[in-house]
């Protein structure tokens, strides 16, 4: 885990106070609410439907338990008592008020967190792999490499006043958990035919109305060429995006309307410019980032518990068989604690819930938690052999839920209920989706599948890339959910395929029904996984079960 | 009249030869800084840049552009530039700021000289081993 230097504390010390003082000039009127805005949101608050919302930043998903903690604290102090996990790692508040924002976050920085950078037209909180450090088709850990950007991103003097935001994911696996190819950035850490590892790096990857999948400018950067690369994409990015169209200034439009050879050609000669400017002190940093993200020490000792666990106990079997992921130590596991309990709001933990997890983490897991961007909570190093005891006091807080992977472990946007944007809800119809399911008790047999809604068009729910997305618009003032099928958000990234005509918000559930209904049917075995078999039979099956009518007036 | 913002605070105006000549150059925030730098003229000595709004950022980057290209003479910021941005231009590579009498007076001295620390706290020196980005 990192740990802030003097430096490091030192700065969020700074801004904050800086904050404060920009609260009281804007109640002055030395700001106008105009100018105020992009400094707020610079600083993670964000102003939705109802309240304000402070968007935490968990740079990378990984915190420890005193951070954790703090988290509950906040959540109960100055909110209603719980957070929302979000799909960047982070966390949300959705009611803080405007003046208790400057000592929610003087609390956070006691413990080396911020909300910099979580909102606003700048570089965002940068994204990993939520197994990182622990996951074993690595080839490193990728959180130092995302630290230093992190570190080189924060208050970057040129990339403050962007056209848009700029999303940065860092990833080391041979497979893809942090949907690199949906960012405007992505660094990769691979190695080359000659065994030296470097960075390929993607860019103008992004979800919103406009689904784009990243392409690679980039098959194999040196190591101490990673910032000043960044650096000048962002730089170029800066100057020649398009400021005239919101929907139109993303990295993404950028790339499509000028050619990626075309940025690459521009970025190669900013390149030649701002190199020389980095002259190895960002590679000493990284090297001492990466002394505070050494894997802790591994206990040895049998796991006959955990394998009496899983004879005899069939709930904890079910859980073991979802929730737990390979550790790259064989008598570990990965833990995924479900923060997505059947009819409850995908990514919601109550305060209680989250010191729970920060508990479990100091006793079982060497102090580390991570959030997933799928919203749920990780344990990324448990010894097999307290995984029974663990389980136990997960089922007591409603955080046992099995179902990683499958068909409730559905990611949703606040929509409606809290966005100010949204054009449907969102959060009820995951709800419903979880319960149905689990009435049916099906989702075991179902195995994974991805579902995935927004609530409107700009796409924060990441409906594109879902085995089964669900995009809520609005249709004369009525709720209408378009479907997309096929997505995948995996290395193999797809955008989903229209499937036709919307849905209303009481036909939704059951046009979901009829597509796992038809998946059961026509699948080879039950190995063959709801994408496979969309990817071997294409839409026309699920066409026609969503479609009936239609195809009776065909025939 | 408008008033010049540096480190040390509100002063006048000091450059007194204008914009029309061949020594000063008056540029719009999406002038693109490649073909400038290519053009640029040796007798230049000021280079204003300016900001429409403060929401468009794209003056760093030509003030960075210009820096990195070897550019030694004067940089300013003109427009719709607010106190809290003081420490980025700075950074990016201006002398200097230039704002209205209006925007002077709704953020007065005090709010610009509290950002005229913009040397420390600084990620991106730490990341170039002192010097700041544009240096
Ligand atoms: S997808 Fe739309 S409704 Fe959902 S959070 Fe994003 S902006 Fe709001």
């Amino acid at each position: 885990m990192y740990k802030y230097n003097d430096f490091d504390t030192a700065f969020v010390t700074e801004r904050n106070a800086q904050f404060r003082a920009q609260v009281e000039r804007r109640i002055d009127g030395s700001l106008t609410e105009d100018e105020f805005k992009p400094l707020r949101l610079m600083n993670g608050l964000y102003l939705q439907l109802h309240a304000y919302m402070l968007r935490v930043a968990v740079p990378y998903g990984s915190l420890n338990s005193a951070q954790m903690n703090t988290l509950a604290l906040l959540a109960e102090k100055w909110d209603k008592g719980y957070g929302h996990f979000t799909t960047r790692q982070n966390i949300q508040y959705n009611w803080p008020k405007l003046s208790d924002v400057p000592d929610m976050l003087d609390a956070l920085a006691e413990v080396g967190m911020h909300a910099i950078q979580t909102s606003g037209n700048t570089i965002r909180n940068v994204t990993s792999d939520h197994f990182a450090g622990a996951a074993a088709d690595e080839l490193e850990d990728p959180r130092p490499v995302a630290e230093l950007i992190r570190q080189w991103s924060t208050d970057h003097p040129e990339f403050q006043f962007m056209g848009r935001k700029f999303k940065i994911a860092v990833g080391a696996a041979t497979k893809d958990r942090a949907v690199l190819k949906a960012h405007d950035l992505a660094v990769r850490i691979v190695k080359n035919d000659a065994g030296e590892t470097g960075y390929q790096i993607l860019v103008g990857g992004g979800l919103g109305r406009t689904p784009m999948i990243g392409k690679v400018i980039n098959d194999f950067l040196p190591r101490a060429d990673l910032l000043p690369y960044i650096e000048s994409v962002v730089s170029v990015w800066n100057q020649i995006g398009r400021r005239d169209n919101k929907y139109k200034a993303r990295i993404k439009i950028t790339v499509h309307e000028h050619g990626i050879d075309d940025i690459r050609a521009r970025v190669d000669a900013r390149f030649a410019l701002i190199r020389p400017t980095f002259t190895g002190a960002d590679q000493d940093l990284l090297a001492e980032i990466k002394t505070h993200f050494v894997a802790p020490i591994f206990r040895s000792g049998g796991i006959e518990t955990y394998d009496v666990a899983y004879k005899a106990d069939p709930v904890f079997r079910a859980w073991a068989d979802t929730n737990l992921a390979e550790h790259r130590h064989a008598d570990h596991a990965i833990v995924t604690i479900s923060i997505k309990k059947h009819g409850a709001t995908p990514g919601d933990a109550s305060a209680e819930q989250m010191r729970v997890m920060a508990d479990l983490a100091a006793k079982f897991g060497y102090d580390e938690l991570r959030i997933s961007h799928e919203q749920n909570v990780i344990l990324p190093h448990v010894h097999k052999s307290d995984l029974p005891a663990m389980h136990a006091q997960l089922k007591e807080h409603g955080l046992g839920t099995a179902n990683i992977g499958l068909i409730s472990d559905i990611i949703a946007c606040p929509g409606m209920d809290y966005c100010a944007l949204a054009t449907a809800r969102a959060i009820p119809v995951a709800e419903q989706i979880a319960t149905r399911f689990d009435e049916l008790k099906l989702e075991h047999d179902i195995g994974n599948l991805q579902i995935k809604i927004s609530g409107c068009i700009n796409a924060c729910g990441h409906h594109h890339v879902a085995h089964i997305g669900i995009l809520g618009l609005d249709r004369a003032g009525v709720e209408n959910y378009q479907i997309t099928l096929g997505g995948d958000a995996t290395w193999s990234a797809a955008i989903g395929e229209r499937a036709g005509p919307g849905f209303a918000y009481d036909e939704i559930v059951p046009a979901v029904e009829r597509i796992v209904g038809t998946y059961l049917e026509i699948r080879d075995n039950a190995d063959e996984t709801f994408l496979e078999t969309f990817r071997r039979v294409g839409m026309a099956p699920f066409k026609a079960a969503l479609y009936p009518e239609a195809i009776k007036k065909v025939a | 009249m408008t008033v010049i913002v540096t480190d040390t605070g509100f002063g006048p105006d000091t450059w007194t030869a204008g914009y029309g000549g061949d020594t000063a150059l008056d540029l719009p925030s999406d002038t693109d800084p490649v073909q400038l730098v290519e053009r640029l003229a040796a007798q230049v000595q000021m280079i204003r840049i300016a900001f429409p709004s403060f929401a468009d950022g794209r003056g760093f980057t030509i003030a960075r552009q210009l820096r990195l290209s070897g550019y030694k003479g004067h940089i300013r910021a003109y427009g719709h530039v607010i106190a809290d941005q003081y420490a980025m231009a700075r950074r990016s590579g201006f002398d200097d700021v230039e704002i209205s009498e209006e925007l002077a007076a709704r953020q007065p001295e005090a709010q610009w000289l509290a950002r005229a620390n913009w040397q420390q706290n600084d990620y991106q020196a730490r990341m170039r081993g002192g010097s700041p980005a544009a240096a």
